[in-house]
C-alpha cells in the first residue's frame, strides 16, 4: 500500500504546487490557455501521477522522477538568449528555418519571417494566444485529452508557452523547419512545453525536432504537441532525442488527419535517461495515410517506452508502424502499439511491427501489440520480435576478415537501417546515420559543437 | 599448408568428427566426399572457425601456426576462405559496403593501403565478370533475395575478390543448374595456382568433372575411411555410398 500512499503524496504535492501558482499563471496567461487550465487540473487530480498500475503506464515508472524536488519555470526569463553561444546544431547542409525552445519557452533566433513563405506563422504559442487567439481557438486542446492521460492533464494545467506553426492552404514550405528544444537551468527543473501545428488543406511541411539537455541537472520535461493535418496536406515530423541520463522526458504527440492527407513521423531516440513517447494518430478522413516509425538506442539503465495509438475512423486509410529498439547493458524498453479500426473504417490497411535487439542478458524489452477491430473488411497485421544479433550472420561477416566488433556494428546499423531510410530529408538521414554509428561505437553521439559537458 | 592431426569434434556432446588426419599442400585440390551426416560440413566450419563446436582432441596447423589460436577474421585475413553451403542473408548490410570492408581488412592485414571507392569499384567489376555476376545483385543487401545459384556465385565472387590461399568449398554445387555449375567451376579453376590449395566438399561426383581433384577422401561417421586419386570419385558414383557403408560393417 505504501506505493499508493507515495503516489498520493507526490500527486498532492504537484496539486499543491499548482494551487500555489495558479493565480500567477492565470494572470500572466492568455485567456485561451486559462480556459483549459481548470478542467485539466481537475482531471489531473482525478487521475494522479501515473503509476504502473495504470494500464497505459504499466511499463514506465514515473514515480522516481516525480519524487525529486524541481524548480518550476512559470515565467519566461527575459534575458537575451543567443543560441549560437551555447549550442550549434551541425546537421550539415541542412538549410532549415531554426527556432529554439529553452526550458519550454520560445526564443526566436533569427528573423525567420523573411525566409518562410508568406503567411506561414512560426511563433511563440503564448504570443499567438495573446495577439491572435482566434488562430488557436478551434484547435487548442482538441486532441490532447486531459481525461485520458494525467501527463497531458498536467501539461495543459501548467501550459504557458511552446511553438505555434500554421502553414496556410496550398503552401509548400520547401526547407525543413528545425525546432531545437533545450533544457538548461542552474538547478533541477520541471519543464512544460505546449505546441500546436496547423497544416491547412493542400499544404506541406517538414519539421525536425531536436531535444537536448545542456547540463547535468535532473530534468523532468512534459511536452504536448497537437498536429492538425488538413485535406491533401503532408506533414513530415522527425524527432531526434538526445538527452542525458538524468533527464526524464514525456512527449505526447497527437495527429489528426483529414482526407487524402499524409503524416510521416520518425522518432529517433539516441540517448535519454527515461523517455516516454506517446503518439496518437487519428485518421479522420478517407484515404489518409500515416507512416509512424521509431528507433531507440539504449544502454546502462536507460528506459525508452514508445506508446502508439493508431485510430482508423474512416474507410480506405492506411497506416504503417515500425518501431525498433537496440538495448545494451541493463537498459529496459517497451513498445505498446494499438490499432483501433472503427466500425465505419472499411477497407483499412493497418500494419504494425516491432523488432528488438537485446545485446546483453540483462537488457529487457516489453512489447504489447493491441488490435481493436470493429469493421469487418480490413487488412491488419502486427508482429513483434525480441532477439539477439544473428550469430550466423556475424560469423559470415567475420569469415570474410571483418573484425567482430566491426561486424556487430554492421549488424546493428543494418537493424536500424530499415527505420532510418524512411527519413526523406537526405542530409538529416545521413547525419542520423553518422550519429547512430557514433552511438553504437560507444562514442558520445553529440550532434553539435558546443561545450556541453554532460556525461552522456 | 594445412595439417590436420587426429581431429575430434563434438557438438552438444555428440561426436561428429572422430580422428581426422589430412595433409594439404600448396597447389593441391582435395575432394572430401561422403554421405549426408558424415561430418563434411562440420570439418569445413571448424576450419573457418565457427564457434558452435567443441574440439575434444587433435590439432590443426595452418602455415605453421596453430589454427585454434586464430579468430575467424584472422583466419580469413591469413588466407582461409569458406564458401558457405548456405550463405546467410543479411538485410540492411549493403553488398558493396560488406565487400569493401572485407577487402580493405585483408589489405590492412597485408600492410597495403585501403582502396578508394573508385579503385574498389574497378576491382569489383573485374571479379564480377569472372563469375558472370549480375550487377544488380551487388546493389542489394548481402545475399538478400538472391536465388540459390546467385548465392553460390556470390561466394565464388567473394573468393575471387579476397584471393585466399586455402579455399574450402562446402557443397558449392548444391542447388546449381548445369550452366551455373560450369560458371562457378570456371571461376574456381581460374583462381587455382601453384601457391593455392582447395578443399572441395561435395557428395556428388558431378562437380569433380569440372574441378578436377588431385586427391579424393571419403568421410564416413566422422573418419576418413578411404583416400585415393580422382578415380575414387568415379567409383563412388558407380557403386554409391552403400559400398562404403558395407565396407565399414553397416
Amino acid at each position: 500500500m505504501s506505493v499508493t500512499t507515495d503516489n498520493n503524496d507526490l500527486s498532492l504535492r504537484m496539486a499543491g504546487h499548482f494551487r500555489d501558482i495558479e493565480p500567477g499563471l492565470a494572470k500572466g496567461s492568455p485567456e485561451i490557455l486559462n480556459t483549459h487550465r481548470k478542467k485539466a487540473f481537475r482531471d489531473f487530480v482525478a487521475q494522479g501521477i501515473p503509476t504502473r498500475k495504470s494500464e497505459n503506464y504499466k511499463y514506465t515508472n514515473l514515480q522516481p522522477a516525480f519524487s525529486r524536488e524541481y524548480q518550476f519555470l512559470h515565467e519566461k526569463t527575459e534575458k537575451e538568449f543567443h543560441l549560437e553561444e551555447v549550442f550549434k546544431c551541425d546537421v550539415p547542409q541542412l538549410d532549415t528555418h531554426l527556432v529554439t525552445i529553452l526550458n519550454g519557452w520560445f526564443y526566436q533566433e533569427a528573423d525567420i519571417k523573411g525566409i518562410l513563405p508568406e503567411n506561414v506563422i512560426l511563433e511563440s504559442l503564448e504570443k499567438v494566444a495573446v495577439m491572435k487567439p482566434e488562430l488557436l481557438k478551434v484547435h487548442y486542446g482538441q486532441l490532447a485529452d486531459t481525461e485520458a492521460d494525467p501527463m497531458v492533464a498536467l501539461n495543459t494545467a501548467f501550459a504557458r508557452d511552446g511553438y505555434f506553426l500554421r502553414v496556410p492552404k496550398n503552401t509548400k514550405v520547401e526547407s525543413p523547419i528545425q525546432i531545437i528544444s533545450l533544457l538548461q537551468s542552474d538547478c533541477d527543473t520541471y519543464v512544460t512545453q505546449r505546441n500546436l501545428i496547423v497544416v491547412e488543406p493542400g499544404a506541406e511541411v517538414t519539421l525536425i525536432l531536436c531535444d537536448h539537455t545542456l547540463n547535468l541537472h535532473n530534468y523532468l520535461s512534459n511536452s504536448v504537441t497537437e498536429i492538425f493535418v488538413g485535406e491533401n496536406a503532408v506533414v513530415n515530423y522527425y524527432t531526434v532525442q538526445n538527452q542525458h541520463n538524468n533527464a526524464t522526458a514525456v512527449n505526447s504527440v497527437y495527429v489528426h488527419q483529414e482526407q487524402n492527407s499524409q503524416a510521416n513521423t520518425n522518432t529517433i531516440t539516441l540517448h535519454g535517461g527515461l523517455v516516454r513517447n506517446n503518439l496518437k494518430v487519428i485518421l479522420a478522413g478517407e484515404n489518409g495515410e500515416a507512416n509512424v516509425y521509431g528507433m531507440a538506442f539504449l544502454d546502462r539503465k536507460q528506459h525508452v517506452d514508445n506508446f502508439t495509438q493508431l485510430v482508423h475512423a474512416m474507410p480506405h486509410c492506411q497506416s504503417n508502424q515500425l518501431y525498433k529498439h537496440i538495448l545494451d547493458d541493463e537498459s529496459t524498453g517497451a513498445f505498446s502499439g494499438r490499432i483501433n479500426v472503427k466500425r465505419d473504417a472499411q477497407k483499412t490497411n493497418a500494419f504494425q511491427r516491432n523488432n528488438n535487439l537485446l545485446l546483453t542478458d540483462k537488457a529487457q524489452m516489453q512489447t504489447k501489440p493491441q488490435l481493436i477491430i470493429e469493421a469487418d473488411d480490413v487488412k491488419c497485421s502486427h508482429g513483434a520480435t525480441i532477439g539477439q544479433i544473428d550469430e550466423d550472420a556475424l560469423f559470415y561477416l567475420r569469415s570474410r576478415g571483418i573484425e567482430e566488433k566491426q561486424a556487430r556494428l554492421m549488424m546493428m546499423n543494418a537493424f536500424s537501417y530499415e527505420v532510418v531510410q524512411n527519413i526523406k530529408v537526405e542530409p538529416l538521414r545521413d547525419r542520423i546515420d553518422e550519429l547512430i554509428e557514433k552511438r553504437l561505437r560507444g562514442d558520445v553521439a553529440r550532434c553539435h559543437e558546443c561545450a556541453y559537458q554532460c556525461d552522456c | 599448408m594445412l595439417s590436420i592431426k587426429n581431429l575430434c569434434v563434438s557438438i552438444e556432446g555428440k561426436e561428429i568428427l572422430n580422428g581426422i588426419n589430412l595433409e594439404i599442400n600448396p597447389g593441391e585440390v582435395h575432394a572430401i566426399m561422403g554421405p549426408n551426416g558424415s561430418g563434411k560440413s562440420t570439418l569445413a566450419n571448424v576450419l573457418a572457425g565457427k564457434e558452435d563446436y567443441e574440439i575434444t582432441a587433435g590439432e590443426i596447423t595452418y602455415m605453421g601456426e596453430d589454427l585454434f589460436e586464430m579468430a575467424p577474421e584472422d583466419r580469413a585475413r591469413k588466407g582461409i576462405f569458406l564458401s558457405f553451403q548456405y550463405p546467410v542473408e543479411i538485410p540492411g548490410v549493403p553488398m558493396v559496403n560488406f565487400l569493401k570492408t572485407a577487402l580493405n581488412e585483408h589489405r590492412k592485414f597485408r600492410g597495403e593501403k585501403p582502396l578508394t571507392a573508385g579503385e574498389f569499384l574497378k576491382v569489383m567489376r573485374e571479379k564480377k565478370a569472372l563469375v558472370e555476376m549480375d550487377t544488380e545483385l551487388t546493389n542489394r543487401s548481402v545475399n538478400e533475395g538472391f536465388s540459390g545459384g546467385e548465392k553460390k556465385k556470390n561466394e565464388i565472387f567473394q573468393m575471387a575478390l579476397l584471393e585466399p590461399k586455402l579455399s574450402i568449398l562446402d557443397e558449392t554445387d548444391s542447388g546449381l543448374d548445369i550452366d551455373a555449375l560450369k560458371t562457378v567451376a570456371h571461376g574456381v579453376n581460374a583462381l587455382r595456382s601453384a601457391e593455392n590449395a582447395t578443399i572441395v566438399v561435395t557428395h556428388y561426383q558431378r562437380l569433380l568433372d569440372y574441378i578436377v581433384p588431385d586427391h579424393v577422401h571419403v568421410l564416413y561417421k566422422g573418419r576418413i575411411v578411404k583416400s585415393a586419386g580422382k578415380e575414387l570419385a568415379f567409383e563412388l558414383e558407380e557403386k554409391g555410398y552403400e559400398w562404403i557403408k558395407k565396407e565399414n560393417g553397416d
